[in-house]
């Protein structure tokens, strides 16, 4: 079966055309880069996506601090990772980098602050 | 000049990434004494509120989000001893010989430069200037707006929303929501494809399966004290409404994402002629403006599609300035 | 005991804070009922803010004779408030020799009603003072004593200065019952509390017909006049030096252009007949309309120009004002009607309820001291630079600026909400923060907190204009949301 796909990995956007058989990528067209043949074998066999959010804090610089998955997690785990996110109060100061919740979901992935609190 | 106006080689107005690239590119191009204001509290500008990824690309091989695109220009604007920054400065007056009046809590200031680099960003096009008829009830938002009540203030703007125009704010939005659990019922594009890049309507649209209605319109806004509905209609190749195709969509937000405005009124109130199409400055080349010494850069100058060339643009406005120092003798 | 006032407005337009300052001069307790969350958020809000000179009224009307005594006394009022009022002068313009007899009319009518200064003047006359307007305009009747004021910013001063001097203000309390008994008013609100009077003003504006019919009277029908205005961008400001005309219609004085207080010109309105008493929807053939009108009189005004919109509605009852007491409910006073020009007869509208009142057995006797002067507002836009710059050394936060487009303080944003302002209308209103080009795109999470943080209120219950229009819904910490998962196979 042929299936196409835009590739996301950077504004280019090219469009892929992959052949799947079985949820397994055979063979994909339409790349310029190597990114976009990594993109459609994941986005074929398990699609990954970088969650991004905000958290709470008290008593800190900032109100909210925004955090990122440091990795693409599975695409059917986003809505358990913002509930996950959703919950955590940050109390210490924490600076671009910081890990914010480890082990996301026991993913193997971590949650981390994109900007100073301070 | 006043006794009391203070000098500065360089002045940069706006510490968003346009300005801090100009202002590092300045300083690298051997520009020693360089002022940076900033209205806010923070530099970073827009990019603060933009904590999604896709940015640093082209000019960190990483994909970053915007606050941390931000912060490795503000690292470097700290471990620039030329560079100065003034915040909460907001410049209310410039003449044509450059010379700045600003404000901040508890003072007024005259600055006047040699040379000076405008980086004040864009403003979102509003509903007002489409325009859509209707009522004017709460919950209709520039995309820019709602994105800084959820991403700094902690406030969810609506569960029930339809999104005008597809511009990359608008896509990024339409996913923002549907992360926080609102249900996006629709983005509404006039244009045959999207304003905005691909990979975002993959990734924003399609993920969370948002519809995206091409060569449509809204036509009314309906709802007293809140939006309560929009009207939708289908419009032909040259944007005429198809009788019969109209049909509606409830919702109680409205998010307005159809296009950005450079921000020039300033350099406008020093006289320098700008286009009134774009309002942008009448341009003898990249950066430059018909003054001499005055350059305008980043979304000021043109509307970018991404921050990574928004800091190649800007670097080369910080190279011209330099160059223009040298030229003065400076 | 409950209090009994002397007398209880109805209605917190430019007509019942009008008539509350007025009877704020005398040795009386007044009560205003508003039933929105703050004044002038009715019909005022979205008037014109001309002060019409009297031309384009009937000879012997009440409201003719009413707008030229208003025209004189809004002067005193506009400089006791500290109100900003500019006397710019109208032309109505003919592009036709046929139209000349009837503007010859207008001009007889007018000087009937004691309209001051009025003149016919050519096309070279309109070459010389008023650049822009189409050079194909023939000639125009030039009234001189046509002005422009902020419609809801005069009746915020009105209101502050009323309570100055004793006047009570009550918002969000809509009349939903009357009755006399011993005497007295029984006034009840939808919100349950219930006022007492021994007299009683109905100006109620749209909903006047309403207020009657709870008094048992059921000659008074309000049919709502939509009109549509479009605000042009600042940069426009020198568009036009006057008010200007064109010859009226049977049912409103046309599609004008307009020089505002805030410097922004206006165009507009439309006059469209609806029932329903909410409608304040803009149309595409609104727009139109205005736009091929206004282009006829000024050419170069463009689709482009248009920064904002509205739709207001006018109260019409008839031909004329309505102000009468009624005598089969003694002590009840009619303003009813008060479509244009409403605003500009509103003091005299004041004076003439007053001695309505006098006449039916109120005593009117004078305070030993009237708070005649109001301390204006600061506003830093208006401001030299020497001076702007003198009052933020003196108070730090009017540099702390919240409004790019229009220059707006933090400060300037406090002192509207210590004045009475409670949502980011009233805000806007009273500053002009959020009315210039963004729209509000980059202030308004600065305002909501600064409203939150002097009102003392959670920032999801502050609103555009009251109850119902909350900015937004939930925070996301103790939000309502579920975090639903989109992504369940």
């Amino acid at each position: 079966m042929k299936k196409q796909l835009t590739c996301i990995e950077c504004p280019n956007g090219c469009v892929l055309t992959a052949e799947v058989k079985n949820g397994r990528l055979l063979t994909v067209e339409g790349y310029q880069c190597p990114k976009g043949e990594t993109y459609a074998k994941e986005e074929i066999e398990s699609p990954r996506r970088t969650v991004t959010s905000t958290v709470r804090t008290e008593g800190l610089g900032i109100k909210w601090v925004p955090v990122r998955t440091n990795r693409p997690i599975p695409k059917a785990s986003i809505g358990a990772a913002m509930q996950a996110i959703q919950r955590v109060r940050l109390t210490h100061p924490v600076r671009v980098g910081d890990v914010v919740v480890a082990n996301l979901l026991s993913l193997g992935i971590d949650v981390v602050a994109t900007r100073n609190s301070e | 000049m006043k006794n009391n106006t203070v000098q500065h080689d360089c002045i940069i107005v706006g510490g968003g990434p346009a300005g801090m690239a100009a202002a590092l590119e300045a300083a690298a191009q051997g520009v020693k004494d360089i002022l940076l204001l900033e209205r806010d509290q923070y530099l970073g500008g827009i990019l603060n509120q933009c904590i999604h990824t896709g940015f640093g690309l082209h000019q960190f091989q990483a994909d970053l989000t915007g606050p941390e695109f931000s912060a490795r220009y503000i690292q470097r604007l700290h471990e620039t001893p030329q560079i100065r920054v003034s915040l909460q400065t907001f410049v209310v007056r410039l003449t044509p010989d450059k010379i700045l009046t600003c404000i901040k809590p508890g003072r007024m200031l005259t600055l006047a430069a040699k040379a000076l680099i405008l980086c004040t960003g864009c403003r979102e096009r509003t509903r007002e200037m489409i325009p859509i008829p209707g009522t004017r009830p709460a919950g209709v938002f520039p995309a820019g707006l709602a994105q800084k009540l959820i991403n700094m203030e902690g406030l969810l703007p609506g569960k029930e929303v339809v999104v005008i125009g597809s511009g990359d704010i608008g896509l990024i939005m339409a996913r923002r929501f549907s992360l926080e659990g609102a249900r996006v019922r629709a983005v509404i594009e006039i244009l045959p494809q999207s304003r905005g890049l691909a990979r975002n309507v993959v990734q924003c649209l399609e993920d969370f399966d948002i519809p995206l209605y091409l060569q449509h319109r809204v036509a009314c806004l309906y709802g007293r004290q809140r939006v309560e509905k929009v009207k939708v209609v289908r419009v032909d190749d040259s944007l005429r409404d198809l009788p019969g195709t109209a049909f509606f969509l409830p919702c109680d937000t409205v998010l307005v994402s159809v296009g950005l405005i450079p921000e020039n009124e300033l350099i406008e109130m020093a006289g320098v002629p700008l286009d009134p199409r774009t309002n942008t400055p009448v341009s003898p080349g990249i950066n430059q403006t018909s003054f001499p010494g005055l350059f305008v850069s980043g979304n000021a100058f043109r509307i970018y599609d991404l921050v990574d060339s928004v800091v190649r643009d800007s670097a080369c406005a910080g190279r011209q300035a330099a160059e223009y120092l040298r030229g003065l003798g400076t | 005991m409950k209090k009994t006032y002397d007398v209880i407005i109805i209605g917190g337009g430019v007509v019942g804070t009008s008539i509350a300052r007025e009877l704020s001069r005398f040795t009386l307790s007044v009560a205003l009922l508003e039933k929105e969350a703050e004044l002038a958020f009715g019909v005022s809000k979205s008037n014109s803010g001309i002060i019409h000179p009297g031309t384009q009224n009937p000879p012997f009307s009440l409201k003719g004779r009413l707008c030229v005594e208003g025209n004189r006394l809004m002067r005193t009022w506009a400089r006791e408030l500290g109100v900003h009022f500019v006397e710019v002068g109208e032309c109505i313009l003919i592009f036709e020799e046929k139209e000349r007899a009837a503007l010859l009319q207008i001009k007889a009518d007018a000087e009937s009603l004691g309209v001051p200064g009025l003149r016919l003047v050519d096309r070279a006359w309109l070459r010389d003072h008023e650049p822009n307007v189409n050079p194909e305009a023939l000639a125009a009747l030039y009234a001189p004593s046509a002005g422009i004021i902020s419609p809801y910013r005069l009746v915020y001063d009105l209101a502050e200065n009323a309570v100055r001097n004793g006047a009570e203000i009550f918002l969000e309390q809509k009349v939903v019952s009357l009755r006399k008994e011993n005497n007295l008013f029984w006034v009840g609100t939808e919100s349950g509390e219930s006022f007492q009077s021994r007299f009683l003003i109905n100006a109620a504006g749209l909903f006047a017909d309403e207020v009657a019919r709870l008094a048992g009277i059921h000659d008074i029908t309000i049919r709502p006049r939509k009109g549509e205005e479009y605000l042009l961008d600042k940069k426009r400001e020198n568009l036009t030096r006057h008010l200007l005309f064109p010859l009226p219609t049977k049912t409103s004085k046309g599609i004008l252009v307009i020089k505002t207080a805030d410097g922004n010109p206006m165009v507009g309105p439309t006059a469209r007949p609806t029932d329903d008493k909410e409608d304040l929807a803009t149309t595409d053939q609104g727009l139109q309309e205005v736009l091929a009108a206004v282009q006829k009189m000024v050419p170069s005004i463009r689709r482009e120009d248009i920064i904002a919109y509205f739709a207001g509605l006018r109260p019409v009852a008839g031909d004329d004002f309505i102000l009468r007491h009624e005598h089969g409910v003694p002590g009840m006073i009619q303003a009813a009607g008060m479509q244009s020009p409403g605003l500009t007869a509103a003091p005299a509208v004041a004076r003439c309820v007053c001695s309505l009142l006098a006449k039916n057995g109120l005593a009117l006797r004078r305070k030993w001291f009237f708070h005649r002067h109001r301390k204006a507002a600061r506003h830093l836009f208006t401001l030299p630079l020497g001076q702007a710059g003198k009052l933020i050394r003196r108070h730090p936060p009017y540099g702390d600026i919240v409004c790019r487009c229009e220059m707006v303080s933090a400060q300037e944003v406090r002192d509207a909400v210590h004045r009475g302002a409670r949502t980011l209308d009233g805000i806007k209103f009273r500053t002009r923060a959020q009315a210039g080009r963004c729209h509000g795109g980059f202030c308004t999470t600065r305002i909501m907190k600064i409203l939150a943080a002097e009102l003392n209120l959670p920032p999801e219950k502050i609103s555009k204009r009251g109850p119902g229009s909350e900015i937004v819904m939930a925070d996301r910490d103790t939000g309502v949301f579920e975090a639903k998962d989109q992504h369940e196979e």
